[in-house]
């Protein structure tokens, strides 16, 4: 149990998604403006990331490696990525038609976010087994989510601030995002997942 | 090579179907208010109103958002399909139950400062630069918004003309006030 516990706070905050490893930086810059939509995508990202880190374990434990198809990989992984995300973004069009029409052109994007291709692969790379690959997407997830909000909520207060006329925008945005990553780096110290 | 594009191909069916499932089971419910005001709506997508494009706008009056009278091009026959549909009124009602219309009532105070023609969402307001205005009473909805921006207050409304256009038998209810 202390195992999965260690996996998911390691993927979530030593190892996260955004500001170590650096993945998932388009919806990070792109959907931060505010804080409820932040929300909104985080959560749908971590709906995507946890089916495809299942999806992703189970098509290559089950058909790529016993058919000898391992170059297949990528392919098929983002084969399922697209359909899980089409499947979220038919979801969020019913539940909250507001919140689609908010995120817009963000939401099938997950598509291409590199986060969840990059946790599929990632949990083949280091041989997790299933529950392992579930918890570390999950975790993955979670630590993208609370980025996203982190950096929407500093961005909301930097929309009012009195930003020098160079930096508006998005240069004080990367500004503020580095240092963000310079944070989370201090939290290396804390025991490795796994 | 043949399994690969067996199973790469069993696997793009297979996600294929499960997402056509998924979207018959997912299907939003159409707005019909909104699809049926959006049939009457021009379909050019000007933007005149303000808005994006007609579907928008559309969904927007149709959730109330915005008055029926919101478009422009398609003037106040437009407007009055979509008072119908939203059974929201087009205008203020006067007691009498003839509807007011703008007019021009103090030419000499007009400048011509073309205000009120920016502000007209049916177009019924016609006139040229530092030329008297004048307003088209059957474009006109009755909305006071010219009103509201002229700065002379040349402005005022009133019962709409009856022409052979607009005249109607009158009801039986009326007939009676009108002896009483």
């Amino acid at each position: 149990m202390s195992e999965y516990l260690l996996l998911l706070i390691g993927a979530a905050l030593v190892n996260n998604v955004v500001l170590t490893q650096f993945l998932g930086l388009c919806p990070f810059m792109g959907v931060s403006n505010r804080l409820d939509t932040a929300l909104g995508m985080g959560l749908a990202t971590t709906f995507v990331l946890t089916l495809a880190a299942a999806a992703g374990w189970l098509i290559e434990h089950t058909l790529l490696v016993p058919l000898d198809l391992e170059f297949l990989r990528i392919l098929s992984f983002i084969l399922v990525i697209a359909g899980t995300v089409q499947f979220t973004e038919m979801a969020v069009a019913r539940m909250s038609p507001s919140l689609h029409q908010v995120l817009g052109v963000f939401l099938p994007l997950i598509t291409t976010n590199c986060a969840v291709l990059g946790v599929a692969l990632l949990n083949l790379q280091q041989g997790h087994t299933f529950t392992q690959s579930l918890v570390f997407g999950v975790g993955t997830a979670l630590g993208f989510t609370l980025v996203l909000v982190i950096f929407a909520g500093i961005r909301e207060r930097l929309a009012t601030a009195a930003v020098p006329a160079a930096f508006e925008g998005a240069p004080i945005g990367f500004v503020v995002a580095g240092l963000l990553s310079l944070a989370f780096m201090g939290l290396t110290g804390l025991p490795e997942g796994g | 090579m043949y399994t690969a594009i067996l199973v790469l191909t069993a696997m793009a069916v297979a996600i294929g179907l499960l997402l056509a499932v998924a979207s018959q089971y997912l299907k939003s419910p159409p707005d019909e208010t909104a699809e049926a005001i959006e049939q009457v709506l021009p379909g050019t997508n000007c933007g005149q109103c303000g808005l994006p494009g007609c579907s928008v706008g559309a969904r927007a009056a149709a959730d109330g958002e915005i008055p029926v009278d919101f478009c422009p091009p398609g003037g106040r026959a437009v407007a009055e399909e979509i008072a119908r549909i939203t059974g929201r009124p087009m205008a203020p009602a006067s007691d009498d139950g003839i509807r007011r219309v703008a007019r021009v009532t103090r030419e000499d105070l007009c400048t011509g400062c073309l205000k009120c023609i920016k502000a007209c969402p049916t177009d019924a307001v016609i006139g040229a630069p530092k030329q008297i205005h004048g307003v088209l009473p059957e474009a006109c909805s009755g909305c006071e918004a010219c009103i509201e921006v002229c700065a002379t207050g040349a402005i005022e409304m009133v019962p709409e003309p009856i022409t052979l256009a607009n005249w109607r038998w009158p009801r039986p209810m009326e007939e009676n006030d009108r002896a009483a």
